[in-house]
């Protein structure tokens, strides 16, 4: 089966290409704006706290647990929601105990008794200085991890793919913060480990379109950038979209199977699939057009570094035949 | 068949390997590496506790003046006022001519002290060697006692480590109930600190009317009656002696009323400390105190020598039991905190392993079709490195004991949607080339190459973002990067080699006039 034929016309995405950065800027803009006015929603992995899951026989009576736990002075912040399904509902309170022996679930599971048959299925404390910590931590896992990447791209390609690619990855990562705060999913661990995957895949899908350029710029006899861009982006349309069909399938199995632990992570994933997509062809090629990327003056580099390459493929092709 | 090449032994051999040793995680047989499953899947308590190191700091400086006491009196040596105040043991002298006497004392006894004298005053603090050397030791301490008594207790298989330089990691498996859980809780934070305290004598009866700063200007503390809170006592804050001159306790039951009570040992100093103590005290009471509440408080009637001493206090035997074994496992030398605590019902755990199958199950089946319907055999040898995939991951984990959790699930799921992603850049060169009309053999070989530096450098990148987040990220979130790492570095192996060396080797029965069974394609006319 092939959806895009082989000798398809070449799609002239850059000719468009302003029009997708203006819409790409609405959506960070409208992102940066909800980051900022409604903000992340931190769970308790960042912001310190307490969720008790508790799962009762039937229905669960939420309304009178609502009432019980704001009787409670201690727990009158404390918000009781649905958990995925009408038997199950989360606690979540802001207070946390230090105590061993007699903590916050403890205190719960007391309050909780003659609210019918019920089962603490789960409980999850974070003391405030472990917060913190893991904050302090996740935001130096970001920091270093777009470090690493952007030094292993310099050196792989351009300074200049290398912010590209740059550039669509914190579009990315800014439009997949904005849908959190927008839906106001807790921010817990595996969400950070899902914006860090995002920052993964969004570049593993930049570099497949990079390469492809980097390969036109050599074999495409035009010498205008937007030609070689589209013939290319053209080429990998098909891989880039099969792969994203790929992926996004099984992100969405997860999201609607994996559980209701899991829905953030997916949700995030889901997300992020979508926008890595769309910004290795609509975000980062266009801005390499921008930064007056050259084409004669990489061929030239190229060239040197091609014939570089090519003697030592000579040299690991004696090698492989064992003639060295 | 064509012949047979070194890609395809090795993709044949990784694939054996990934099968042979995710066999015993698979079956979960008794024997053989395999994989253990997080507490967020088999469920359980995990806990991070941090110690109050400053408890420890405090109760050595005590322990300082107590031994200090006892060294001065030994000597004959005269002196006010001994008491601890901000972390410092503070006597006067009353005889000059003892100073030099007491600076040897200090000297060969008290190692890592600080000393400050000011005139017949004498202020002794801990050095900021000592300070270090005395938090870390309540830690490791610490690690040492909550194992020992989870493992008295006949717990499965419970973790108990030192994170970092200040933090112990608490794991239990297997935990049922959150009845369960709490008395495996209460049974870590038992402190229990024994000490036998001298009551005050000449002070005793104003105890009713004093406040704890006033006591604590004569160096005494007020502590309560385990029983009847109301009932105090004034004490010498400096112990007699405390557990650590402890050798065993045991349960043991009163004669005539056969109520639980506890019977321990003392070692050798211990033993002569509380003699001679005892032997210049009759007529007094001496309190036995547990965790800063006096359980009993007799008179001294004659001295005790042979250092066997018994608690009485109202005990249930679940308590004495309790309390004996947390005697025998040690005290905690400071109390512990929680700084986090995640805790999983087994059905819970149960849940999320099925929600999680059914995603990866659903998940792969989903990309197995879909590859077979739209690249045609490619798509049969795709799969084939996929599942290769899948079984090399379970293997390396299996190798490694490493630890399986719900989001390293989820990792195994992401991984089985980008593994492909490999062989769908191949087959795409290869397509490609087969439509510029170039050979089979050429298309093949031609197209691996033009593949591999995106296929690298996108795996690259990969794999930056999920070494970061294993350096960084903790527990569950490990996990994550963890699987997702192995089935990266898995896929350059069976989706680049393996799939490479599978076409070489049925390169001859691929025929070039179905190409749309082998690759899913119709060539144009013509095309060149």
């Amino acid at each position: 089966m092939e959806v895009f034929k082989y000798n398809k016309p070449i799609v002239s995405f850059m000719e468009n290409a302003k029009k997708f950065g203006i819409f790409s800027l609405v959506l960070v803009v409208l992102s940066l704006g909800l980051l900022f006015t409604k903000g992340l929603n931190y769970g308790i992995d960042f912001a310190g706290g307490t969720v008790i899951q508790v799962k009762y026989k039937g229905d669960a009576p939420i309304e009178e647990v609502r009432n019980l736990l704001h009787e409670n002075k201690a727990y009158s912040g404390a918000s009781v929601t649905f958990f995925g399904s009408n038997d199950e509902i989360a606690i979540r309170t802001k207070s946390t105990s230090s105590d061993v022996d007699a903590d916050v679930s403890d205190e719960v599971r007391q309050l909780l008794q003659g609210t019918g048959e019920y089962e603490i299925r789960g409980v999850d404390m974070v003391g405030p200085a472990v917060g913190d910590e893991l904050r302090t931590q996740g935001l130096m896992a970001m920091v270093l991890s777009i470090i690493g990447i952007l030094l292993y791209l310099s050196f792989r390609f351009e300074w200049r793919f290398a912010l590209a690619s740059v550039v669509a990855l914190i579009h990315d990562v800014t439009i997949a913060m904005g849908m959190l705060a927008l839906f106001q999913i807790d921010v817990n661990l595996p969400i950070l480990a899902a914006i860090l995957t995002i920052l993964g895949y969004s570049l593993n899908d930049t570099v497949i379109v990079f390469d492809r350029i980097r390969e036109g710029i050599r074999t495409i006899k035009s010498p205008e950038l937007g030609d070689v861009i589209d013939e290319s982006v053209t080429r990998t349309l098909s891989r880039t979209t099969l792969t994203s069909l790929t992926t996004f399938f099984v992100v969405l199995t997860l999201y609607l199977f994996g559980g209701e632990i899991l829905k953030g992570f997916s949700f995030t994933l889901l997300v992020g699939v979508v926008v890595g997509t769309y910004s290795s062809i609509f975000v980062a090629s266009p801005v390499l057009m921008w930064l007056k990327f050259s084409i004669v003056e990489f061929r030239e580099k190229e060239a040197a570094a091609l014939k570089r390459e090519k003697e030592k493929e000579k040299m690991r092709a004696q090698f492989e035949q064992g003639t060295i | 068949m064509g012949k047979l090449n070194y890609r395809v032994v090795i993709f044949f051999f990784a694939f054996l390997f990934g099968i042979v040793f995710s066999i015993p995680s698979l079956t979960q047989s008794e024997e053989g590496k395999k994989i253990t499953l997080g507490l967020d899947l088999q469920g359980g308590l995990h806990m991070l506790l941090s110690v109050k190191t400053e408890v420890a700091i405090e109760s050595k400086v005590k322990s300082i003046g107590t031994s200090l006491k006892y060294s001065l009196e030994d000597e004959g040596i005269v002196f006010e006022d001994l008491k601890i105040d901000e972390g410092k043991v503070i006597f006067e002298l009353l005889d000059s001519e003892d100073v030099p006497k007491v600076d040897k004392l200090l000297q060969d006894d008290f190692k890592e002290v600080l000393i400050q004298k000011n005139a017949l005053v004498y202020e002794v603090g801990l050095s900021s060697e000592l300070s270090k050397k005395t938090e870390q030791n309540a830690i490791d301490q610490a690690v040492d006692t909550i194992r020992n008594r989870l493992n008295m207790f006949g717990l499965a298989e419970p973790t108990v480590a030192k994170q970092g330089t200040d933090k112990i990691l608490v794991e239990v498996p297997g935990v049922k109930t959150a009845e369960d859980e709490q008395r495996i809780r209460a049974l870590i934070a038992k402190a229990a600190h024994l000490q036998m305290m001298a009551v005050d004598e000449d002070r005793a009866n104003r105890v009713y009317g004093m406040t704890d700063a006033e006591a604590k200007q004569y160096g005494d503390v007020i502590l309560s009656d385990v029983n009847d809170n109301r009932t105090k006592y004034l004490l010498y804050s400096i112990p007699i002696l405390d557990g650590s001159m402890l050798t065993d306790a045991q349960v043991g039951y009163e004669e005539k009323s056969n109520r639980p009570l506890i019977n321990f040992s003392l070692n050798g100093q211990g033993a002569k400390i509380f003699a001679d103590f005892t032997e210049v005290s009759v007529g007094k009471r001496m309190a036995v105190v547990l965790d800063n509440q006096v359980y009993t408080a007799p008179n001294i009637v004659q001295r005790i020598g042979g250092g066997q001493v018994q608690i009485t206090g109202s005990f249930t035997p679940q308590e004495a039991h309790d309390v004996a074994i947390a005697l025998r496992s040690g005290a905690l030398l400071a109390p512990v905190k929680v700084e986090e605590k995640r805790s999983v019902g087994p059905s819970l755990g149960a849940d999320s392993i099925k929600a999680s199958s059914i995603a990866l199950m659903v998940g792969f089946i989903m990309v197995v079709i879909f590859m077979l319907i739209y690249y045609g055999m490619a798509g049969v040898i795709s799969n084939f490195a996929l599942v290769a995939n899948l079984f090399l991951i379970l293997a390396v984990m299996s190798l490694f004991e490493a630890t399986l959790t719900l989001p390293g699930m989820a990792g195994i799921v992401l991984t089985v949607g980008m593994a492909v992603d490999a062989n769908v850049i191949i087959t795409e060169r290869i397509r490609e080339l087969l439509h510029q009309g170039n050979s089979i053999t050429k298309s093949i070989e031609q197209g691996y190459n033009n593949a591999f530096t995106a296929i690298w450098d996108a795996n690259i990148t990969t794999l930056i973002a999920a070494v970061v987040l294993y350096a960084y990220g903790t527990g569950p979130i490990k996990g994550f990067s963890l699987t997702i790492s192995i089935g990266v570095l898995a896929s350059m192996l069976t989706a680049i080699l393996g799939t490479h060396g599978i076409y070489q080797w049925i390169l001859p029965k691929i025929d070039k006039n179905k190409l749309g069974f082998w690759f899913g394609i119709k060539p144009e006319k013509g095309a060149k």
